[in-house]
């Protein structure tokens, strides 16, 4: 058992660093190549349970995380940054140091909250499971202060990445895995192919500032 | 002979190392970094030349200048002294290792620190002002990460006791901790802005406004310089020290492993020495300094990286009770 | 008799599979229409059948329900996409090429819907809901106009945020059924986790429950978490408003009462009935403030839907028979309702070319027939007589009253308010001197009508058999 906690805590902390470097980024291309790393972190992990668990049908999950949005994914970012000529920084709602405070203080919650709550778990589970809440919670504060759309799909997909990395934790869950890899290419190819497009086609632009129009509430 | 004995001979040992190789470890990475850059570089020794020769040197003192500004230079160089000699560096246990607790050499650091800062504002030039408040903002952000990678390692160990720290991580097998790697990082980080290294402060610089260790000393002169010189030269050597001890302890012998195991453990330690320094002659030359604005940040990353390896060290802990 | 379970699922999914590769609008619309008649069909007929449960799937009292319900819209509002969506193709609004995948997108979310309804799994509860969510997303996005792109943008992010947290719950729900029930699929089954609800790891469901309230909670619309609504009913097409208010909605709730009655089965566990008691609350009274604020049509009556959904959380929340049936019945008398209103909506803003009320005006001149049909909706959704909103809002009010009479007079508060504004908008639409521009309008009465006859008869004659079966569902509630 100690071998196994030991390799998937350091995989998992590895990946809550990445999270963490994710919203220090405050260039496109830079949030690309961190997103496309902690992918990879995730498809190791993903890989190191399929091991210990003896569950071979997570290996597909981990090629899955590693392909799609190890690799395919950020390159198709990075060609359509480049054809829709996106301004290349990042604008920020909220400091990053700021940010990264918050990112701290959601990361202790998050550690607390997980750890009592699953007192009777195995200890691998509530790990994973803390650090998984951890990342989700990051990546909800890189969708509130980045005001770009593509930033708000990484993060998204980094919430996703959260997800999966608590289900692999949580022994024997069924289908799940699979599924929500699926759900991610579904997500991926909506999003390129209905959203960036046609807000660029729209406005000329991907600050999400600009869409403002329609302000809920005023009409 | 008794191990009182054994440790008090160890003790004084340890002292005289660390003021004996402190200008030699600081001409390694000159040396490195001349080399590297195809010059031909001082020689290895010429730090000490450079000592003896501002001990014989007359010391001019500005008219404005107090007290404090004829103090200061033998404060700072005890307290870095004193430093030095409470890290362990070949042998744990030691005499005076039950004062070696880490918070005390912060606060000896932070008190040499102080008489520096107020004394590069004693004689009121503009560039001794610029740079005292530049290094208490530096140090404003670096001590926090510092006192987190301690606590860190203090939870770690269940003592801050530097000996007990080194034998703990000495004794228990090697496994594979993210929050000693974020602790290592975190601390390489703050060695580089405390030393005033790159990409925190240029140690080689003539201009004043790139200044900041440089800017409060400018003002010293003779024997004055020649302990400053030597007090930020210890201070190197202890941050290799604690680094060394606390995360490539291996091979370090205890009080009571006789003069054989001393002898391979100073090898060893004045090996490991070395190769810090060439690492961090090899580091200054591949990075370039960053604005003074940028520091914070860098040094916000050092926090960063110590808090969570607090927080990952915490689970652990919780996790394995 | 079970194949008709699948039959419920299958028939959409295989129906999308084959309209996808048609061409042309008037034959997809109408094979449209007649995959959602054969899946009413087939809910219908699960009527028949005794309580099921396997692994994956599960049919008792309470989803039969539901199933019924999505079933039927799903009809009436297929119907009405025809004539509505042929007229916007015809006025220039749509290009047939945008329309190209909707009525597959429509079937594939039909299928969708009914596979969360009938999961067992919780797994495939929230694969369902997903991907009726993302269908509609892409489908309230089809006008392709700036406001349409950032209201399905928002409903994206904001649906997404919703469902992962969802997913969170999920597999905290799983790892608190891990305990009892060992590891894989049976600490996924609904059926055998409800069983075993008393030996669940109380902290643990506590948690997954926050979450999953959270997380499916979004997705009902309940405030403050609504903030997705107004702007998705009002940017798609209003088929699609439709759909959500009538028929998404309901769903979302649906998994949210089952993992109520999980947690509620758990004596140790927090008690779930007063938060959503307050949930709604907050919800009802919100959304009935907000009415008054509302300057266009499609959004007014989304926030009237917030105001609905409210209402029936709250009735959940109160729990016991009484409460619970008469949640279900208003379940229903709202997506028929509204569902009606929308209808008759679309057609208005098709008429008069605008959605903005004060645009709007003289209805009862130029569009007899349209304002008769409004008219009426909105006197039903307002909660009046002898419509059957009024019978379910009257029997939440007076359960409610027995119980905690203060509760029941806020609530009261609330929808007199809400009654307020849209009487006032609806008086301001039918009267007065109609203005330009008035095109016709092709449309079919059938789905209004239909509707608006059904929740008339619920007002004056519920039938016995209803009573039972929602009796039974009601019980099983708790």
């Amino acid at each position: 058992m100690n071998e196994a906690y030991d390799v998937s805590h350091f995989l998992a902390g590895l990946m809550l660093v990445v999270s963490f470097a994710l919203i220090y980024q405050d260039r496109l291309l830079a949030v690309l190549r961190t997103f496309a790393i902690q992918a990879i972190v995730l498809a190791l992990a993903v890989a190191w349970q399929a091991l210990v668990q003896d569950r071979p049908n997570l290996f597909i999950t981990a090629g899955l995380a590693l392909g799609l949005k190890g690799i395919v994914i950020p390159l198709a970012l990075h060609r359509m940054i480049f054809r829709l000529g996106i301004h290349r920084d990042v604008e920020q709602v909220v400091g990053v140091g700021l940010t990264m405070l918050f990112g701290l203080a959601l990361t202790a919650l998050s550690l607390m909250l997980v750890l009592k709550a699953t007192a009777s778990a195995p200890a691998v589970a509530r790990e994973v499971l803390a650090i998984a809440l951890a990342i989700i919670l990051l990546g909800f504060l890189m969708m509130i202060t980045r005001r770009n759309a593509v930033t708000q799909i990484i993060g998204f997909m980094s919430i996703e990445n959260g997800l999966i990395l608590g289900a692999t934790g949580a022994r024997g869950m069924p289908l799940v895995v699979e599924i929500s890899v699926a759900f991610s290419v579904l997500i991926a190819l909506f999003v390129f192919a209905v959203f960036v497009f046609r807000i660029r086609e729209r406005f000329d632009t991907v600050d999400v500032e600009v869409l403002e129009r329609v302000r809920g509430d005023r009409t | 002979m008794t191990s009182s004995v054994y440790s008090i001979l160890g003790q004084g040992i340890q002292t005289l190392l660390v003021l004996a190789i402190a200008p030699a470890i600081t001409g390694v990475t000159r040396l490195v970094k001349a080399r590297l850059m195809r010059k031909s570089g001082p020689p290895l020794l010429q730090g000490y030349r450079d000592l003896f020769k501002l001990l014989r040197k007359e010391v001019i003192v500005a008219d404005t200048a107090s007290w404090l500004f004829r103090v200061s230079p033998y404060l700072i160089f005890s307290l870095a002294w004193l430093a030095a000699t409470l890290v362990p560096t070949f042998a744990t246990g030691l005499h005076f290792s039950w004062t070696g607790d880490v918070i005390v050499i912060v606060a000896l650091l932070g008190t040499a620190r102080f008489f520096q800062t107020l004394a590069g504002m004693d004689v009121g030039t503009a560039f001794g002002g610029m740079g005292s408040s530049r290094e208490s903002m530096i140090a404003t952000m670096a001590e926090p990460a510092m006192l987190l990678v301690v606590l860190n390692l203090a939870l770690i160990a269940s003592s801050s006791r530097l000996p007990v720290i080194a034998d703990y991580l000495v004794t228990q097998p090697l496994a594979i901790r993210v929050s000693l790697a974020l602790a290592l990082m975190s601390l390489v980080i703050v060695a580089l802005a405390e030393n005033a290294r790159i990409p925190v402060d240029n140690p080689a610089t003539h201009l004043e406004l790139t200044m900041v260790h440089e800017a409060m000393i400018l003002e010293y002169s003779g024997r004055h310089l020649a302990l400053i010189e030597a007090a930020s030269q210890l201070k190197l050597v202890m941050y290799g020290s604690l680094i060394i001890c606390l995360f490539l302890p291996f091979g370090i012998a205890s009080v009571d492993s006789g003069p054989a195991a001393w002898f391979v453990s100073l090898v060893l330690y004045v090996g490991k020495l070395t190769l810090a320094a060439i690492t961090l002659g090899l580091w200054e030359v591949s990075i370039a300094k960053m604005r003074v604005f940028r520091v914070g940040e860098f040094l916000g990353i050092a926090f960063i990286f110590a808090f969570l390896g607090l927080l990952l060290s915490f689970v652990t802990e919780e996790l394995l009770r | 008799m079970n194949e008709w379970v699948y039959a419920v699922i299958i028939i959409p999914f295989v129906s999308a599979a084959i309209l996808v590769v048609l061409p042309g609008y008037w034959l997809t619309a109408r094979l449209n229409v007649l995959a959602s008649f054969l899946t009413l069909i087939a809910g219908l007929n699960l009527m028949r059948i005794e309580a099921f449960s396997n692994s994956y799937l599960i049919i008792d009292n309470l989803n039969i329900v539901f199933v019924v319900l999505n079933t039927l819209v799903g009809v009436t509002t297929a119907w009405y996409s025809a004539s509505y969506i042929g007229h916007e193709i015809e006025t220039g609004r749509i290009t047939p090429a945008s329309v190209r995948f909707y009525h597959a997108m429509y079937q594939a979310m039909m299928g969708a819907m009914n596979v969360a309804l009938l999961a067992n799994n919780i797994g495939l509860l929230w694969v369902g809901l997903e991907l009726a969510t993302l269908i509609t997303v892409i489908m309230v996005g089809i006008y392709r106009t700036p406001e349409a792109i950032e209201a399905a943008w928002k409903y994206f992010i904001l649906g997404g945020v919703g469902i992962s947290l969802a997913f969170f719950g999920t597999i905290l729900t799983y790892l608190a059924g891990q305990q009892a029930l060992g590891e894989g699929l049976p600490a996924m089954s609904w059926s055998l986790l409800h069983a075993n609800a008393g030996k669940l790891d109380v902290p643990l469901l506590n948690l997954a429950f926050v979450f999953l309230l959270i997380g499916y909670g979004t997705k009902v619309g309940l405030a403050p978490l609504h903030a997705w609504l107004p702007d998705a009913h009002s940017e798609g097409p209003t088929p699609i408003s439709a759909v959500l208010s009538g028929l998404l909605l309901n769903v979302a709730l649906y998994a949210l009462l089952r993992y109520k009655m999980l947690i509620a089965a758990n004596p140790l566990a927090l008690q779930p009935g007063p938060i959503l008691v307050v949930m709604g609350l907050v919800s009802l009274i919100f959304a009935a403030f907000m009415l008054y604020q509302r300057r266009d049509i499609k959004r007014l009556f989304a926030y009237s839907s917030i105001e609905h959904m409210g209402l029936i959380t709250f009735a959940f929340g109160m729990g016991g028979p009484l409460a619970n049936f008469a949640g279900l019945l208003h379940m229903t008398m709202h997506s028929l309702t509204k569902s009606a209103i929308f209808y008759a909506v679309g057609h208005v803003a098709q008429a008069k070319g605008t959605q903005r009320i004060a645009d709007i005006r003289g209805l009862s001149v130029s569009h007899p027939g349209l304002a008769v049909a409004l008219g009426l909706g909105v006197l039903a959704i307002s909660g009046l007589p002898p419509f059957g909103v009024f019978m379910s809002e009257f029997l939440i009010l007076t359960s409610t009253f027995a119980r905690e009479p203060w509760l029941a007079l806020l609530t009261a508060f609330g929808l007199l308010l809400a009654l307020g504004a849209l009487l006032l908008r609806l008086q301001g639409m039918l009267f007065g001197e109609p203005n330009e521009p008035t095109h016709t309008v092709k449309a079919s009465p059938v789905p209004v009508v239909v509707h608006l006859i059904l929740i008339l008869i619920a007002g004056l004659y519920l039938p016995g058999a209803l009573v039972t079966w929602f009796q039974r569902a009601a019980e099983l509630l708790g």
